[in-house]
């Protein structure tokens, strides 16, 4: 690019990069401030008086958590639920987008199939149909309403299937020539082949199975049974849906809550992600752009 | 040669099966449920002996004073979001976009992606640790003189606190696609400018903003499908009984209709009709969007 550096020009730059560079710090300061919280002195965190740094320090909090029996048990929840979800859900989106990424030629009914699937993203039954179908499963009360109950992520299917059928279709006749059948074609060519987008969408279900309250709070009656987020969801965020809630009653609420050991709560639920955000970074925004598949 | 293609499309079918089985378990045996809006669904009898009632249900849920409320909510929500979650991102990469220093670049591309993968039940409870009766606000206040006020509890604020936590949230998520694009920008364009004396504002206008107009577009058009989802998770998570007046959306109302009220027919009927709109809506703004931009998602 041509520089030329007017006065005008670097005041742009100067502004520009301070304006950038608050829009930053906010993005962290979710982070910060939820750290800063948990290492905070209690009586500090629980008046308001942390802002913008930690105030005192102490792992009080974090020692609390040690002992905390739900705490661990809605952490092992979350664990199971990643883990079984993303793997199954993985095999059966792969299985699902290597058929629909063949032609009508190839697979007469993939023209239908793609509209039951498209369908089904498109409409759903709503929420109460959804509970009671669930219900009469008799999946409430287990781990496999929450892996399960959100059927299936049609989105990253479609991921799939584009990039599948964008693969160079030479590879795969050379292994049909080679004798090779449809499921050692997919398993040992087209998946290993596929690798950028199969992390793709095995962090975006890790992270949305990690992150769903909502399944958690419906499908599960006993607190016990609660996945982590769910579990924070009542500590920290619940508020009685009572219509007689007065304006008085909603500040003593919120004077109530012992910011610091919810904030290490948040903190150790925020972790996992974080762990994982430097892959997520790097494959998410190909992952994006594949959405979109122009021919 | 035929015979072998139908052996391996019984293959094709196989692998289908476990995905369409979980489809019909999840999605579609649940659509059947449907019906039930068009019952008095009486748990004890079922959907084969509850009583049919015809469009009551729906005759009903116009008449109650919350259902328009809720809808007037959901659109003035859903709308503001639409618009600043396009105009935010625009901005903010047409401003990354000027920066010359690479590693700043990559430094604010990497950090402002970090709130769209927090949930919103981590990222409510730092939005009420802000804007919480003693919260950060409060407090900066209280070092000024100002008296503390409940941010979260006062209705007139309640959507603006809604949409301007959602953009804070996303607007890098929602930049990603425009910063695609910006980078597909032919750097000739901005050599020739610049010899024929253009300045950077001018390059700006008149090469970058008209490169982009074909994503934006294509992202208001995709938009429009979402114009009844107002953000169930963030509505739910921020909300309390004093701004419902303002605060409270379909997806809410519909969540405390039938599972917290037990109004599983009328709740139904709500979700239908949110449903079906959608449907409507997502369909058109998939046409338009290939008629348009040559977009299309399969």
């Amino acid at each position: 690019m041509v520089q030329n550096k007017t006065l005008g020009s670097r005041i742009f730059d100067i502004v520009n990069i301070i304006i950038l560079t608050i829009l930053t710090l906010s993005c962290l300061y979710p982070l910060w401030y939820t750290f800063s919280l948990s290492i905070s002195v209690k009586s500090a965190a629980n008046a308001g008086l942390v802002t913008f740094y930690p105030i005192g320090f102490s792992l009080a909090s974090y020692r609390e958590i040690m002992s905390d029996i739900k705490f661990f048990n809605s952490f092992w929840i979350s664990i199971q639920r990643v883990v079984l979800g993303t793997g199954l859900s993985l095999v059966v989106m792969i299985m699902m987008a290597y058929p629909l990424s063949k032609s009508k030629r190839d697979f007469k009914a993939r023209d239908i199939f793609m509209w039951i699937v498209i369908f089904c993203m498109l409409f759903n039954g709503g929420l109460i149909p959804w509970y009671l179908t669930i219900k009469s499963y008799h999946l409430l009360d287990t781990i496999w309403a929450l892996v399960l109950g959100g059927s299936v992520p049609v989105f990253n299917v479609i991921l799939l299937m584009n990039f599948f059928r964008n693969l160079p279709a030479d590879i795969e006749e050379a292994a049909v020539i080679d004798g090779a059948g449809p499921w050692r074609i997919l398993f040992g060519i087209v998946v290993p082949c596929s690798l950028p987008v199969i992390a793709t969408v095995t962090l975006f279900t890790g992270v949305y199975h990690w992150n769903e309250f909502f399944n958690g709070l419906v499908l599960m009656s006993d607190a016990s049974k609660y996945p982590l987020q769910t579990y924070i969801q009542q500590l920290v965020v619940s508020i009685p849906s009572d219509t007689t809630l007065t304006p008085d009653q909603y500040k003593r609420l919120s004077e109530l809550s012992n910011k610091s050991l919810n904030a290490a709560k948040v903190f150790i639920a925020i972790t996992p992600v974080l762990i994982v955000y430097p892959f997520l970074q790097k494959y998410f925004v190909t992952g994006i752009m594949l959405g979109a598949v122009k021919e | 040669m035929k015979t072998k293609k139908m052996g391996i499309q019984k293959h094709y079918y196989l692998m289908m099966l476990p995905g369409m089985l979980w489809l019909l378990l999840f999605s579609i045996v649940p659509m059947f449920g449907i019906i039930m809006a068009f019952q008095d669904y009486n748990p004890g009898q079922g959907i084969l002996h509850s009583e049919w009632i015809g469009l009551e249900n729906f005759r009903y849920l116009f008449q109650l004073d919350d259902s328009k409320q809720v809808i007037v909510n959901t659109l003035i929500i859903s709308i503001g979001k639409i618009i600043l979650n396009l105009i935010v991102p625009l901005i903010f990469a047409l401003l990354l976009n000027e920066v010359r220093s690479l590693r700043y670049k990559k430094f604010v591309q990497t950090v402002v992606f970090v709130p769209h993968f927090l949930s919103w039940v981590i990222m409510a409870t730092i939005v009420i640790g802000i804007f919480g009766y003693n919260g950060v606000v409060n407090t900066i206040a209280g070092w000024f003189g100002g008296q503390p006020r409940l941010f979260m509890a006062d209705p007139s604020i309640f959507r603006e606190l809604l949409i301007g936590t959602d953009v804070w949230k996303e607007f890098g998520y929602n930049a990603v696609i425009f910063l695609a694009a910006l980078t597909s920008v032919n750097p000739n364009l901005y050599e020739a400018a610049a010899i024929d004396g253009a300045n950077r504002w001018q390059s700006m206008w008149h090469i970058t903003l008209p490169e982009l107009t074909p994503t934006i577009v294509l992202l208001g058009v995709l938009a429009l499908g979402n114009i009844l989802n107002a953000g169930f998770d963030q509505v739910y998570n921020l909300y309390n009984p004093l701004v419902y007046s303002t605060g409270d959306i379909l997806d809410t109302w519909i969540y405390r209709l039938g599972l917290q009220n037990l109004q599983f027919s009328l709740a139904t009927a709500a979700g239908l009709l949110k449903s079906a709109v959608s449907f409507i809506l997502i369909t058109v703004s998939y046409v338009l969007a290939y008629k348009f931009a040559d977009y299309r998602i399969f």
